[in-house]
Formats: C-alpha cells, structure tokens, sequence
C-alpha cells in the first residue's frame, strides 16, 4: 500500500481500465474496474451476477428432491459436493442416519470431486500463466477421474447421484479396481505438472509474494478452505467437525503460511494427494451393505415387511423382528409431523424397483408428485461441509409441506471475490491473472 | 454443547427475544437495534470469541403470516472455540438492520445481497446498491410475492 | 485418386466451384471464440484438451478476441445481465460468422425458467447449430462440430 501511496503522489493522471465480463485471461465471467497508474492498480472494484440464475428461487418452487439438480449446477467442477451438503442438510432436518456404505460411497465421490476441482484449479489459472502442457496434463487426469464418476453415476459433470437418505445406487462392479488405476494415473500426473512448475523460475516469480492477504483479513472476510489454509489457519471442516465417516481416516490438512499464490498452489497440490489418501483408506474400509436407508436390519414395521416380500427380497426376512402395531398397522402416520420419520417418506426407492415392480414405482410416483413428496419437520438447520473451495453450507427452512420454504447455499468463492480488490489494490495489472487463478472463481457458485 | 444461546440470554436478557437449538443449531433472536452492540460483544468476548462471519441471509415469511416480515439471519463461526451461533433479527419493509460492514468487512456484500434479493435495508451501509442482478431491475426476486418467471430483460424480446 | 494424383504431378488441373473450395477451406480452418459462462465450459475444456482433441476437425485454435474469430460458441447459460455483453461480441465479430448455442442453456434456457435467464439465445443472435445437452458430452460436442463443418462446406460462401 505505501508503493501504491508514493505512486498516488507521483502520477499525471490515473486511468481506468475495465477488465471483463468475458477477458480471455479469466475463466469465468467476472468484471474488474481498475484504476490504473501505469501498470499498477491503485484502486479496483469488483461486479458479480453475470452467472445468477436464480437458484434460491428455483429451490423455493421445486419439491425436496428436485432440488438435487440444481445443486449440481452450483459448483460444477465438484458437484458431488454439492449433493452430499444439500443431503446431510436435509438429513439434518429429518434427523436421518445414513447406512454406513452410503457415508463411505459418499466419502469416496466427495474426494474424487475435490481432486477435479483442484485439478481444474491449478490447470487452468497455470494455462494462463504459459503453462499449457500442465493444463493438458491435468485435464487428462481430470478426464481419468470423470470416467470413474461416469461409471458410478451414469455422467460426466452433472450426476444428480446422492439422495435424501443414501445414493442413487450402489457402486458397479470392479470399481475398486478401475478407481486404483484411475488414481495412480492421476498421481503420475500431480507428480509430473509438480516437476514441471514447482521450481519452475517463471511460474514461482509469477506467483510468489503476488495477491497476499493476510491472516486477520482473510478471517474477517469469512474466507475459508485452501484460500485461508494458506494464510496458517489450520481450518477444515472435514477435521473441526467431522461428517459421514471423516474421523476415520488418516489425513493432514496442508497448511501454508504468507497467504501468497504459490502458498495456495503449493495446499491444493498437497490436498490432492490428501484426497487421494482418503480415497484409498475408504476402499479399504468400505463395508458391504445397502446404499439406502430401510433394509439394513432395523426393526422395521409390518406392512413394510410385506413391501419387501412382494419385491421378492426375502432373504433375510426370516432373522427380523417385525413390528405390530395392535391398531391398524400405519394408520397413525400422518399424526405425527414432528416425530421420527418413516424412511419411506423420506427417500427414492432404487432405480431397479421403480422400473421392475409396482410397489417401487408407487413408492417413486409418491415421492415424486407434487404435494406428496417429502416432508421435513418444521425448523431450520445449517449443516457445513468442506467444499473444493471452503466452506459450502446449505441452510434450509423447512415450513412442513414438500417444497423448502427457503434454500440458501453459503457460496465459498462469493466471499473470496469479495476480497479480491484487497488481493490485487497495489500489485500490478498482469499479478491480477495469478490472483484471480488461485480465488478458483465458479461463477454457478458465485452467483447462484 | 456449550448453550451459548442461553449464556447470550443471560447477558442480554432484555435484548434477547427467543431462544432455541432445534437439530442442534443454537440460535437467539435479538432486538434489531441491538444487533450491532451484540455482534461486537460475541466477537470480543473471551467465551464467545466467534471471530468469522460465516454466513447472513435473510427469510421471507409472508407466506407464514410473520409479524414482523422478515427474519435476517447470522451464521458465526469461532475458529479458536470451534463453535458456532446463529443469531436472528426481525424487520419489516420499513424497518432498516443496523450494518454489520464496520466488524466484518464481508457483511458488505452480503448486505447488499440481502438488499438486492429482499429489499431489505441496512443502516450504515456505505455502499448499498445491487450485487447480483442489474440497476434495470425492479422489485427483489426472492421476495415470495414476486413471480419466479417475472423477467426485465435489458435487449431482446420483453417476455 | 489415384487418377487425380497423377493429374496433380503431371501440372494438370482440376475443376471445381469456388464456393466449393472456399466452403473446404473455411470448415477446417474454424477459429472459435468460446464464450464460457457455465457448466458447459468444464466439458468444452474436455473437449479441447488430449482425450477428445478437437484440433482433428481444424478447430484447436481459440481465438480470445472477437475480431479474430470466425464462430462464436455459447457455452453456458446467459443471463439477462450478460446478455448485451453477448449481443456486443457477436457483433464484433467479423463476416462470414457462424454460432453454435452449445448446450441447452443457450438452446432453450433449460430448466432455468426463472427471472434471471434469457430462454435461448435465438431471441438474441441467429444460431447455425444447436448442440442439447446438459452439459453435452464431448461426443456430442464434436457431433455438432460436424453438423456446422458441412453447413459451412455447403453454403453460399460470401468473399
């Protein structure tokens, strides 16, 4: 600030330069209003909302489930993130427990989708410092990755594939195997683009000691994950307040400390590996079992049990203990809005028993149609999980009917452009390109 | 559990309208004109120290028949405690919400989020104008009485 | 061919239309200007890059400047916001131009029927080639690629 203060003293005359909505140096579309004396910013304003499309709204109009869609289009570089907040936040209000193979499938896809953010990260914001093998490089990697997710979840980007109580369906076969292989390729290339930039003169004098903040600031502009891990605050929500089946594995959170570019470059390389550890130790542990709620040996009710029979799952019946209810077996149901929910109000029935038999597509139409869907007890909860980019909560209010009264996604990266002119006010115009590579801008998170 | 909710209630007893911790998610509601003094407070004190401004939003609740309309909602977050709070304020058209921008310089563009989406003002603010959507704009979408298709395009064919 | 090598080597000549031979050269010399807003920019990335390679079909090179590029790819919902700055860069660009909505944002606005999305882009640039898909896959990217090659190949090209 002082070199830009002598600058200030010094100058004719300032010039403003506009730089977007649509620059080539800036994936995403975000506009920068500098003021300019020569080449360095003295002053900059940010303008955002190029990419809102209304998902608060959207939410408000559409059932529980169908929201699931529109998470996916918020942070699209890792939308399996997203899925699993806007889950366990609806999870939260139904106080619903997932089967332990869900919390470790979900585990697993989280992190998948953590490494193609970062991956996407560092590739792009290095392409645009010249490094356009390293973009090339990683976005193999990252089509390695999609493979896997393609194979899980029937696409590429936009996969829908969590539900309210479990996943779309269960793992195919030989994915433990495919995803070994997917992740040793994608180690040789982390290891490959890390020989070719981190000692690489060019790309560390680009990136070191450019768009700097430091602890305090970034603390009080609520910034989060990578970005304020690199500033030295040890803050990650899969280790403060660990979800699904984090507390079980063995990882580190990389911490940085001048809050530069590299120091950001240097914590997303090492969180891939970190990843890529928990996806391994998940493999490992991954119990078998059902991938949604109801048939994992819980005492389940009667008429449920027959439900079950006429689907022909009868292995295992035999050893449950069914549940009478000495008036008429689920007339009482709808008496209780607040109690505990029946599970079948609460998720999809698998893909297999809405095409295959009636009761599974009864199940699906009534979950399905409008004003029969799934119904929350009246409240509000804010469930956080550790997005790609910080912090990504999902804070919902709930009225008791079938459509959310209010969704609202706390968006990572929106806080981070909030402090971008404090990142680039005193560097000089062409730093803005590293800077504004390392904020990893998603402009469907940003704007929503 | 720390009952940081009932603590609040204790210090503040006429400040703090209602409290609750539905699904865990200790929350208190305050008096709008306190909110300023009471953020301060949770930031400085020694058994809040709730230094990040995680998350502020606001709900419209017409359709519930609030009095007063809306509810403007702080998410806080203690990095040292590892705790947080959520904190509450009432308001209706009229009223405006004291700033936050002096203690987080975050809740500047959240505010202005909250002004552009439901309209509602914040005193104090230095710079309240439109965030995601464009000056041509009229009325505040996530208001429940906007219609969701309701569009002001700038070129091209008016719906 | 062998026929027409042999003419070639011999300093023979071979009869065509110049349209023809414009239209051959114009479709595999495609600069595009790829207008990323969205979602579909991850898979137009993924296009680009090693596994699909768009380069076989003469369209590798993008071109960041709007003077410099002969299609403009819209990827990416379009808001009523970034609409004029779309309309501006299309026209900017140079004659002959060609259009590619990719991706069903840009098609139709998708399910964003909402205040916020221009529902297609027809209403604001005439399109050549409509690529559906949300996002669509590289596949289905290369696909439309084609479609516009021949469209190029066989239309009254303008000198």
């Amino acid at each position: 600030m002082t070199q830009a203060a002598e600058f200030k003293k010094t100058r004719t005359e300032s010039m403003l330069l506009n730089v977007g909505p649509s620059h080539p140096a800036m994936h995403g579309i975000v506009r920068i209003i500098t003021e300019l004396d020569g080449e360095n910013v003295l002053s900059s304003d940010v303008e955002i909302g190029y990419l809102h499309r209304a998902f608060e709204k959207s939410s408000e109009q559409s059932g529980y489930l169908q929201v699931m869609p529109y998470t996916d289009r918020l942070n699209y570089v890792s939308p399996l993130i997203n899925n699993t907040g806007y889950c366990l936040a609806v999870e939260k209000l139904f106080g619903l427990d997932v089967t332990e193979r869900a919390k470790y499938i979900r585990v697993i896809m989280c992190e998948i989708s953590r490494i193609t953010d970062h991956l996407t990260c560092v590739g792009a914001s290095a392409m645009e410092l010249g490094a356009f093998t390293a973009f090339l490089y990683m976005i193999k990697a990252r089509d390695y990755l999609y493979k896997i997710i393609e194979d899980v979840t029937g696409a590429r980007l936009t996969i829908s594939y969590m539900r309210i109580g479990g996943v779309k369906g269960d793992l195919p076969a030989g994915f433990e195997g495919k995803c070994r292989e997917a992740l040793a390729e994608t180690r040789k290339v982390i290891k490959e683009c890390d020989e070719l930039l981190t000692k690489n003169r060019i790309f560390v004098d680009r990136l070191k000691d450019t768009g700097v903040i430091s602890k305090e600031a970034a603390l009080g502009y609520g910034i989060t994950g990578p970005f304020l891990r690199s500033t030295g605050v040890d803050y990650d929500v899969r280790r403060a307040t660990p979800y699904l089946v984090y507390d079980r594995f063995d990882f580190e959170v990389p911490v940085g400390e001048h809050g530069d570019n590299y120091d950001r470059y240097l914590c997303r390389m090492d969180e891939m590996e970190q990843s890529i550890r928990i996806i391994e130790q998940a493999l490992d542990q991954i119990p078998q079992g059902p991938v949604l709620l109801g048939t994992d040996g819980k005492v389940i009710p009667a008429e449920d049990m027959v439900d079950e029979a006429k689907m022909g799952r009868v292995e295992g019946l035999g050893f449950r203990v069914a549940d009478f209810d000495p008036t008429l077996a689920g007339a009482n149901k709808y008496m209780y809005p607040e109690g505990h929910v029946n599970n079948k109000r609460a998720e999809l029935p698998p893909k297999e028993d809405t095409y295959s038999n009636i009761e599974g597509l009864m199940n699906h139409f009534k979950m399905i149609m409008d004003g029969h869907g799934i119904r929350p007890p009246k409240g509000e909860a804010y469930f956080p999980v550790e997005g790609a980019n910080g912090e990504l909560g999902f804070y919902i209010v709930s009225d008791g009917t079938g459509r959310p009264y209010r969704v609202r996604v706390r968006p990572p990266c929106f806080v981070i452009v909030a402090a971008l002119p404090v990142l680039i006010n005193g560097g000089s115009l062409a730093d803005i390109v590293p800077t504004f590579g390392s904020v990893n801008m998603i402009g469907g998170e940003l704007d929503r | 559990m720390n009952d940081l909710h009932l603590t609040l209630q204790a210090q503040f007893p006429d400040d703090v309208l209602e409290v609750h911790n539905h699904f865990g998610d200790e929350t208190a509601v305050v008096r709008r004109e306190k909110i300023q003094e009471i953020a301060a407070w949770i930031k400085k004190n020694e058994l809040f120290d709730l230094n990040v401004l995680i998350d502020l939003t606001a709900v419209d609740g017409s359709e519930l028949k609030w009095k007063p309309r809306f509810e403007v909602v702080y998410h806080f977050y203690s990095v040292r405690k590892n705790h947080r709070l959520r904190l509450k304020v009432r308001a209706d058209e009229k009223d405006s919400v004291p700033t936050l921008t002096g203690l987080w310089p975050i809740a500047n563009w959240f505010e202005r989020e909250v002004w552009d989406m439901f309209g509602i003002r914040f005193e104090g603010h230095p710079d309240l104008r439109r965030i995601l959507l464009y000056p041509e704009f009229t009325g505040h979408p996530l208001r429940k009485d906007y219609p969701v298709n309701k569009r002001h395009p700038l070129i091209g064919p008016k719906n | 061919m062998e026929v027409m090598d042999d003419r070639f080597v011999s300093g023979g000549f071979q009869t065509s239309k110049l349209d023809a031979v414009l239209g051959w050269a114009r479709k595999f010399s495609i600069f595009q200007y790829p207008f990323v807003t969205a979602c579909c920019g991850m898979e137009y990335m993924s296009t680009a890059c090693s596994h699909y390679d768009v380069d076989r079909f003469g369209a590798g090179l993008p071109r960041f400047s709007p003077r410099q590029s002969d299609v403009l790819f819209v990827v990416g919902t379009i808001s009523h916001k970034l609409a004029p700055v779309l309309k501006q860069i299309y026209d900017q660009m140079a004659d002959p131009k060609w259009v590619v909505a990719f991706g069903v944002c840009t098609c139709t606005g998708g399910f964003y029927d909402n205040y916020a999305t221009v529902q297609g882009i027809d209403t604001l640039l005439p399109v050549d080639v409509y690529i559906p898909g949300c996002p669509p896959r590289p596949e289905n990217v290369i696909d439309g690629l084609i479609k516009l090659q021949e469209k190029i190949q066989n239309q009254k090209q303008e000198v």
